[in-house]
């Protein structure tokens, strides 16, 4: 067992956790954020991903251990006074959506997109979600709703 | 509020899942939980020895095990298959004994051992290493074609043979094949996928043993049709003390129709352990344990006279049911599958036999399209070889042969209500710019590209189904579906229905026909589904049965509030109730200014007595309340039809091939709403372009699962697709009241025809599906040195 002591959406938390938890369970099981989904266990299909001190990255193959004294942001922390960010009106506007199970991870890749590249060609869309699979909505939706997003942010 | 059907509109259950509040099963935590983790077979096939859990029971946390000994002796029964189909001979199809948890031997890899039930999850993992099973390893049977050669898997199964359906005239059609010009040929592979929805299967068992109901959380597309089949069939716990619940559920494209062992387990072991039993499956024991899909072998023939009119049609098929037979196992490659071999065409004969055979590998059952893209892939791919090898223009080959006329009997089974070919081909032809194809594919081979171009015209029979014709075909069920329209007094209405949505859009779909049947803004309409406990009995959601026969039963149950309505309207507006007119929500008595809202109405209902200047509103004979319910049985199949346009460019160096262009034009009759039409149809084509380019689930000799992980079986992901063009046509359906045909399944139904055609027609010889840049390479290259032999 270890101490963390990490900030969640803005949030500091500190928690008592056995060594080899792993962040997306930190997130799911201990603070009950269950939003950040886990669709492989193998950092392969992109549903859990998450930032980390501002840059994306997959939380099922990463030791919440590690993540000591960073700064982590999952979906639930999007909103704003019950005002959604401009990416998840976006999705909503676009069905970039259709379960919903691999939204979360998307939605965050899609922000952290964004902050890198303001205005991302269709290609450069497409070959950054690479790393997040949809099997619902054939990437259509999303991608239009990461262009309208780029467009609004 | 009129027009909402038919209106774009964002979807009222997005909100949550932007902001990860859906709630899936996995989000699910009971108070005093456990967790179950099984041991799987690591073997295809073998004979258990002996299981020593000794160790595994003493392990830290572990709570208990259980192993098919366990299930026998609490006379918990087996699997079932659903719908059971007749051989040729007349002799049922056999189906093994199918436990939940394996008795005597294993007959695939991740076929279910043992349970162990821990304090934590990591003690039940611990706990399952430390189950000793002893195995007497035997040969396994792992290939399609040849699977009826080898010895027989389950005892009493003859070459591994469940059944060898037939259906057509053989005599009219091998005449037809005397008397045709040309007769065409060709062998297929239908590659076998894994469905692969993104949330993977889960269930928790939590039994309470002082009210002796039983409450199972899982991801299933039929809630209650889970529920019959545990109680009646797996005797897990009696239908009416038993509640199943399906909340959020992470897609399913037929893979969460079936009750699965896990789903029987984690209830069984709640009620042995008294506390709530909990488990997730990890991506690789989805892989090998969820449903797998298609998996067929054909040889197909096509009767055809100079001038282009297809004269008959043979169709021979080997269907592989995997290790068991499932719920829809046997109905998928057979009434599924053979009826639509005739595809669009005007086909005057036809005769097909399916042979579906048993072997090592997952079980195979419905995947999204479940037999229609199996019947499409032969016809529209043994039509393009026919329109080649003819010197006809694809479009014009096809249009030669389209059914012009409806209703149209076709020679096998379906009667077609409705439908214009030449208008979606015509259509998605404009839009597809095909006549400047060629320009195109001189543009591509200047840059060392190979293009081509391929055509799937299709149609599919959906809304499953009529009630009478499929328990005459085999079905253990009727296939109606349910709903309940309930007003509340404040006005506002909760709709129930039988069907489930786990990505379709019910929420806000349903709620836009009620709205617009009822007058009332769907703000105020709530959609209740994937509980047991909540509305009606109802059979789920496949088959693109959800709008044409779950939406019908709604539109019925609206009726019948709206005939309530008038009763208690005309006793309020003293008239008759002949003389009032529902509209936009209101009831209007004829020939003056008097009416009331349908709130009114409803609040009046609840309300029966002095209400302002009416002593009662309710006439004689009228109960209280205003909640309708309606069971809708359709006369018919719908049939939705469309035509796909694809074209491909094949790297000549490194055989990688790619989808640059694809244009698609659907007939679904009515449709609700646009937005998630268009949804279903690109997310059907990317699985359809998932079959033909990159998915494949490949078993070695041994019987290995290969491809069990997203790093070996490919995923279409976002950088594999071009923007999609797509358009409609319209013919309403004429046995359901909306008019509507279905949309869920149609992309995936039509797209590996259009995707494989397209990519033949630029290699220029035949490739087998996935065409993965290995094999078209290959392809090419023996192509080239046959030219240089030459």
């Amino acid at each position: 067992m270890a101490k963390i002591n990490i900030k969640i959406n803005g949030k500091e938390v500190s928690k008592e956790i056995p060594d080899n938890t792993l962040l997306s369970d930190f997130l799911r099981e201990s603070l009950a954020l269950t939003g950040t989904h886990i669709g492989c266990d193998t950092s392969q299909c992109g549903a859990c991903t998450v930032h980390l001190n501002g840059n994306s990255i997959k939380s099922c193959t990463i030791l919440a251990l590690d993540c000591d004294n960073s700064d982590i942001r999952t979906v639930e922390g999007l909103e704003k006074n019950n005002i959604l960010h401009p990416v998840q009106t976006a999705f909503k506007k676009h069905h970039g959506l259709q379960c919903g199970f691999c939204t979360p991870g998307m939605v965050m890749s899609t922000i952290d997109l964004l902050n890198k590249n303001k205005n991302p060609s269709e290609e450069e869309i497409r070959n950054w979600l690479e790393g997040n699979i949809c099997r619902c909505t054939g990437y259509q939706g999303i991608v239009e709703a990461v262009k309208d997003a780029a467009s609004k942010m | 509020m009129a027009n909402l059907i038919g209106a774009r509109i964002e979807r009222k259950e997005d909100k949550k899942f932007l902001t990860g509040k859906g709630r899936y099963t996995a989000d699910i935590n009971l108070l005093n939980q456990t967790y179950a983790y099984f041991v799987r077979s690591p073997h295809a096939r073998a004979k258990i020895k002996n299981i020593d859990l000794s160790k595994a029971i003493k392990a830290p946390g572990v709570i208990d095990v259980f192993t098919g000994d366990s299930v026998v002796k609490n006379k918990i029964g087996g699997l079932i298959c659903g719908w059971k189909i007749v051989s040729q001979d007349g002799n049922d199809m056999k189906c093994p004994p199918h436990p939940v948890l394996a008795k005597n031997s294993v007959n695939f890899v991740g076929d279910h051992v043992a349970v162990v039930i821990a304090e934590t999850l990591e003690q039940a993992k611990i706990g399952a290493d430390l189950v000793n099973v002893s195995y007497k390893i035997q040969k396994a049977v792992v290939h399609t074609a040849t699977a009826m050669n080898f010895e027989n898997i389950h005892d009493g199964i003859d070459n591994n043979l469940s059944f060898d359906f037939a259906l057509g005239d053989k005599g009219k059609t091998l005449e037809a094949f005397v008397k045709a010009d040309k007769i065409i040929k060709i062998d297929l592979v239908n590659n076998r996928l894994i469905p692969n929805a993104m949330e993977p299967r889960a269930a928790i068992g939590d039994y309470n043993s002082s009210s002796d109901l039983l409450t199972l959380y899982t991801a299933s597309q039929n809630p209650h049709l889970d529920r019959l089949i545990m109680s009646a069939f797996n005797a897990v716990h009696p239908e009416h003390k038993f509640r199943i619940v399906a909340p959020d559920v992470g897609g399913g494209f037929g893979s969460k129709i079936n009750v699965y062992a896990e789903d029987v387990v984690v209830a069984f072991a709640s009620k042995q352990i008294g506390r709530p039993v909990k488990w997730v499956a990890e991506r690789s024991e989805s892989f090998m344990s969820d449903n797998h899909g298609r998996d067929h072998v054909t040889h197909a023939e096509l009767a055809v006279l100079n001038d282009g009119k297809i004269t008959g049609l043979k169709v021979d098929t080997i269907a592989n049911l995997g290790a068991y037979s499932l719920v829809l196992a046997a109905v998928t490659p057979t009434y599924l599958y053979a009826p639509l071999l005739l595809g669009v065409y005007d086909i005057p004969t036809a005769f097909c036999t399916v042979k579906g055979v048993y072997t090592n590998t997952a079980p195979t059952d419905a995947y999204r399209g479940a037999g229609r893209p199996e019947a499409t892939y032969v016809i529209e791919r043994i039509v393009a070889k026919a329109a080649k090898e003819i010197g006809m223009d694809q479009a014009e080959f096809r249009k030669k042969n389209f059914i012009t006329k409806f209703p149209h009997q076709q020679c096998l089974v379906h009667n077609i209500d409705s439908g214009d070919y030449n208008a979606h081909l015509d259509k998605a032809i404009e839009l597809s710019d095909y006549k400047n194809f060629e320009n195109r594919r001189s543009q591509s081979s200047k840059k060392g590209k190979l293009r081509g171009i391929g055509f799937s015209t299709y149609f599919e029979a959906c809304g499953v189904a009529p009630s009478a014709v499929v328990m005459s075909i085999g079905a253990g069920v009727g296939l109606w579906e349910s709903a309940e329209v309930r007003f509340n007094p404040t006005g506002n209405i909760s709709v129930f229905t039988g069907t489930h949505s786990h990505g379709q859009g019910h929420d806000t779909t349903f709620a836009q026909i009620v709205g617009d049947k009822l007058g009332v803004p769907i703000e105020n309409i709530d959609v209740v589904h994937g509980d047991t406990d909540k509305g009606t009995f109802g059979m789920g959601t496949y088959g693109s049965r959800s709008l044409v026969v779950g939406g019908t039963a709604i539109v019925k149950a609206c009726d019948k509030i709206i005939k309530k309505g008038k009763k208690v309207a005309a006793k309020m507006l003293e008239g008759k109730p002949e003389d009032i007119d529902f509209k936009d929500g209101e009831f209007i008595l004829k020939n003056s200014n008097k009416k009331k809202t349908i709130g009114e109405i409803a609040f009046a209902c609840y309300l029966p007595g002095t209400f302002g200047d009416v002593k009662s509103p309710l006439p004689e004979g009228v109960e209280p309340g205003l909640i309708e319910t309606s069971f809708f049985d359709p006369s018919n199949f719908s049939f939705p039809a469309g035509s796909h346009i694809c074209e491909v460019e094949v790297d000549e160096e490194t055989g990688e091939t790619k989808v640059v262009k694809y244009t698609v034009v659907d007939d679904f009759g009515t449709i609700i709403n646009p937005l998630v039409v268009e949804g279903q149809v690109y997310g059907g084509i990317a699985q359809g372009v998932g079959q033909a380019l990159y998915e494949n689930a490949h078993y070695d000799e041994a019987g290995q699962l290969i491809t069990a992980s997203y790093m070996d079986y490919t995923m279409p992901r976002a950088d594999n697709f071009p923007q999609i063009k797509l358009d409609y046509t319209c013919t309403p359906a004429t046995s359901n009241p909306l008019g509507a045909k279905g949309c869920g399944e149609a992309g995936t139904i039509a797209a590996p025809a259009a995707v494989m055609n397209a990519v033949i027609d630029a290699v220029g010889v035949d490739v087998s599906m996935p065409a993965t840049s290995e094999k078209v390479w290959k392809a090419l290259n023996k192509k080239s040195s046959k030219k240089a032999a030459a």
